[in-house]
């Protein structure tokens, strides 16, 4: 066929931020179906909350105090993270590997506080449906921290070399950000399910 | 190195306004064909490429799951026979319904769309092409895990859906229930990473004004079908491993004696069950909606109201699982809500055969093979769906639950809704793989004796199982006089399965020496056909500019392209998602062979996890590495920008 010029695209920037990229599309999609993984998983503790007799199976509550410490922790990191998406944005280097670096260790933390979670829950995942329960809420949420906070240093170490000066790692580092903020948001219920619904 | 504030501005660089048509075309095949050699094959990222194997094996685990049905119908071709016995029979039919669900069916129409989606929106490659070369891979190996484990007798024998307790640590002792529980979540991880690219590559990658509005409806019917699969594909990968670590980590979830519950599994197993109908079924009405205007050489009548049926079918699809579970004794008032919407569904579907019949009707149809399949599938789907409204029905539903009218219901379904569309696909689009026709006069035979083989094996079906022959079973007693209606239906399914030998002869023959079919043999309307057959690794010298729904059809003598973007490097433009203006040129990224590792890893660490779950741990090493070398960028600082 023949073809005729109708369009001239030379003057498009090679980058762009937020829905703009496509990698921040696809980071939504992925929060999507990790999402309905998470609402499903809160769905089967809720219904076998519904059908247990009581709840929890006869066992104390969990120790709340890590768990709680771990929400105040991520609840703290929103700040940060919002101001390096900020600096992001306007391709500021310096600030952005200081805000990687910061982010890194807002990552690292929680998972030191969650070694003391796990026996703090007072229960084994192979005593009974609660304590399985407990663990694989708070198994998946691990996963997904260590999965971010693996891509997170990964990122940074990325921003300290050459590849750094490109505007595609700075929109990357905004995707990261936008990550991180889903991280913390799913905690907020699992923190509920695992910590308060057995109190009620 | 340098400071805040700025990003290196770009030279210039070697863009296609600077070329002729010649060596614009010798740059792009430069720069975007896949490297030679056995590790420029493993590394390929081209869709095409990539849809091809898909393809390839999809269709060598149909002929998988066609042999094991073949051998439980001769089984059972009279009573009391002594070919196969109970253990082989269960491990059997579980082999085929998981190989025909999992390892055929989806991977299939997703192949598809990750093969015609990007030439049909007018870019040069998938969204995150490396993901979709390691959903590949990540495919092969679960499939191949699975038919290895059935070769050496650890097979999974629970079914294809693997109800609990059956295949609790109670009742499946062994590793039966762990290949079965692993190779789901494989399956499924491949096709959400699919689904993941197939969304990006619609909403960001479509050409110049191929706004919402003027998408192809196949483009739509995978775009719903990606949805579907997104919301629905974390419910059976819960379930699976829910069960995985009920069997070897001992937890309780789905044990009633703990405080655990059986239907917990049922549910999450059919949250995904039912939806998953429709990812098999949604792909194959987009691909009955590209066939019938071409050969109605007419445009689609409703297209508005198609595009909304095949949304309302995708949201839909989720509220009818229940109704796999009439037989368990729910309230009253569920069952009644989840049979109003199984009949419900059946507008948005009626909706749509209306339409196409209406658009055959005003054009003047060419009656060629993909055609006939397609009116194959009118036939055989409607069949189906209306023993569907049937089985929707809680007094009828508990009558034949678990007989062959329930196999003979999903057949129709699955095998009408989806098998027949995929064939008159194959006809239609193999000239585009392959760059030659198929042979029409073997296709009429093949249709004729796939539509005959067909209902001869599944009609008499409906009749046995009312007569209450359940399903499931490796034999049955001669009194029951069920010998000469089941050797009449294994007659049809030999002639059936004879009918798919008949098409891979065509396809084999055509491959070599069909007619050459150039750019546009049917003379479609959409934009795949405005590249060659096959076509170059670049699918476009420059991106078409969309002014129409059929391209083609209102730009017939000159196609209106775009210029501008870089032809030194692999460079895509990315549009707005309504409008698809162009917004941004982004670079795609180039092969490499880390996906495949990346693969290898996840795959030996769930293969090792059936063992011990200290598999997790130690495959967590190779598969972050692996991870590592797919995102780390290796280009020149040039390269970065
Ligand atoms: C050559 C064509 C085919 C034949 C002869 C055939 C025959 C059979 C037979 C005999 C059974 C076992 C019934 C029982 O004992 O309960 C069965 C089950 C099944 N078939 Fe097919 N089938 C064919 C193609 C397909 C296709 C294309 C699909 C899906 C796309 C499919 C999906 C299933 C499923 C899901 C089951 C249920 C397995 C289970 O009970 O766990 N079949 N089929
Ligand atoms: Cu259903």
């Amino acid at each position: 066929m023949k073809q005729r010029t109708v369009i001239d695209l030379s003057d498009l920037p090679s980058y762009g931020f937020g829905p703009r990229s496509p990698t921040w599309w696809g980071t939504l999609a992925f929060m999507a179906l990790e999402g309905t993984g998470f609402a499903l998983a809160a769905g089967s503790y809720l219904y076998l909350v519904y059908i247990a007799p009581s709840w929890p199976l006869s066992r104390p509550a969990p120790n709340h105090w890590p768990g709680t410490i771990i929400t105040l922790l991520l609840l703290a990191s929103l700040i940060p993270n919002h101001l390096l998406e900020r600096h992001a944005k306007r391709c500021e280097m310096r600030q952005v590997r200081l805000g990687l670096l910061v982010m890194c260790a807002f990552g690292i933390l929680p998972l030191v506080v969650r070694y003391f979670e796990f026996p703090a829950l007072n229960i084994l995942w192979d005593t009974n449906a609660y304590g399985s329960m407990l663990w694989v809420l708070l198994g998946l949420h691990t996963t997904h921290l260590l999965t971010d906070v693996g891509d997170t240093i990964v990122l940074t170490a990325l921003m300290f070399t050459r590849h750094g000066h490109s505007g595609r790692r700075f929109s990357d580092v905004e995707d990261n950000v936008f990550y991180w903020d889903f991280v913390v948001l799913t905690w907020l219920p699992i923190y509920v399910l695992i910590y308060w619904v057995p109190r009620l | 190195m340098s400071s805040a504030g700025t990003v290196p501005t770009e030279r210039q660089r070697l863009r296609d306004t600077d070329l002729d048509r010649a060596s614009l075309e010798r740059w792009l095949a430069r720069t975007w064909t896949t490297p030679r050699g056995l590790v420029g094959a493993l590394s390929a990222v081209d869709h095409k490429v990539i849809a091809r194997r898909y393809l390839l094996t999809a269709f060598a685990f149909l002929c998988l799951g066609g042999l094991s049905a073949v051998a439980m119908r001769i089984q059972l071709s009279g009573p009391e026979r002594g070919l196969i016995g109970p253990d082989l029979y269960n491990q059997l039919f579980t082999m085929h319904g998981v190989t025909m669900m999992f390892l055929f069916a989806v991977p299939i129409v997703q192949a598809t769309g990750v093969y015609l989606v990007p030439l049909m929106v007018g870019t040069r490659n998938m969204a995150f092409p490396r993901l979709t070369a390691f959903s590949f891979w990540i495919y092969l190996s679960g499939g191949l895990f699975a038919w290895v484990s059935f070769a050496l007798n650890m097979g999974p024998d629970i079914g294809w859906f693997g109800y609990v307790p059956l295949s609790g640590p109670e009742f499946g002792p062994g590793k039966r229930a762990d290949v079965w529980a692993q190779m789901i979540t494989y399956t499924e991880v491949s096709s959400l990473a699919v689904a993941v690219a197939t969304i990006v590559t619609i909403f960001k990658q479509r050409a110049p004004g191929l706004s919402l509005d003027r998408i192809p409806l196949y483009v739509w019917a995978m775009l719903v079908t990606s949805f579907v699969v997104v919301f629905a594909m974390p419910a059976v990968m819960i379930a699976s491993t829910f069960l995985i670590l009920d069997r070897l980590v001992g937890t309780h979830i789905f044990n009633p004696a703990e405080g655990g519950d059986t239907l917990l599994f049922q549910h999450l197993f059919w949250f995904f069950g039912h939806p998953e109908v429709y990812i098999i079924f949604l792909p194959a009405t987009g691909m009955v909606s590209a066939i019938i205007p071409a050969f109605a050489r007419r445009p689609m009548f409703g297209y508005l109201a198609l595009v909304l049926s095949l949304i309302a079918v995708g949201i839909l699809s989720f509220g009818l699982w229940v109704h796999h579970m009439f037989a368990t004794g729910l309230p009253k008032l569920g069952a009644s809500f989840f049979t109003a919407s199984s009949m419900l569904i059946a507008l948005p579907n009626g909706l749509q055969i209306f339409c196409w019949l209406a658009t055959l009707w005003e054009g003047r149809p060419v009656m060629k093979t993909p055609l006939l399949f397609v009116f194959g599938f009118f036939f055989i789907f409607v069949a189906g769906g209306l023993t569907g409204v049937m089985l929707a029905s809680v007094p009828l539903d508990l009558q034949v639950h678990d007989t062959y009218f329930v196999v003979a219901h999903f057949h129709y379904v699955l095998i009408g809704g989806s098998v027949f569309p995929l064939l008159g696909a194959a006809y239609f689009w193999f000239p585009k793989l392959t760059g030659r026709m198929m042979s029409e006069r073997l296709g009429r035979w093949h249709f004729w004796l796939a539509f005959i083989g067909f209902n001869a094996a599944f009609f008499p079906m409906h009749i046995v199982g009312l007569q209450g022959m359940p399903r499931r079973v490796y034999t049955y007693p001669s009194e029951l006089g069920w010998g000469n209606i089941n050797l009449f239906i294994t007659v049809g399914a030999v002639a059936f399965f004879l009918s798919f030998v008949l098409f891979a002869a065509n396809l084999l023959r055509s491959a070599s020496k069909g007619e050459p079919a150039g750019d546009n043999p049917w003379s479609a309307g959409t934009l795949e056909w405005a590249t060659a057959s096959p076509p170059p690794s670049y699918n476009f010298a420059r991106i078409p500019v969309v002014t129409h729904r059929e391209p083609l059809w209102a730009d017939r003598e000159t196609l209106p392209v775009a210029s501008g973007l870089r032809v030194d490097v692999r460079e895509l433009l990315i549009s707005t998602i309504a409008e698809a203006k162009p917004d941004i040129r982004e670079k795609s990224a180039t092969p490499s062979i880390w996906p495949l590792f990346a693969a290898i890893a996840v795959g030996g660490t769930f293969l090792y996890s059936i063992f011990t779950p200290w598999a997790v741990i130690w495959g967590a090493l190779p598969i972050a590495v692996a991870l590592i070398g797919w995102f780390w960028p290796k280009g020149s600082p040039e390269d970065e920008e």
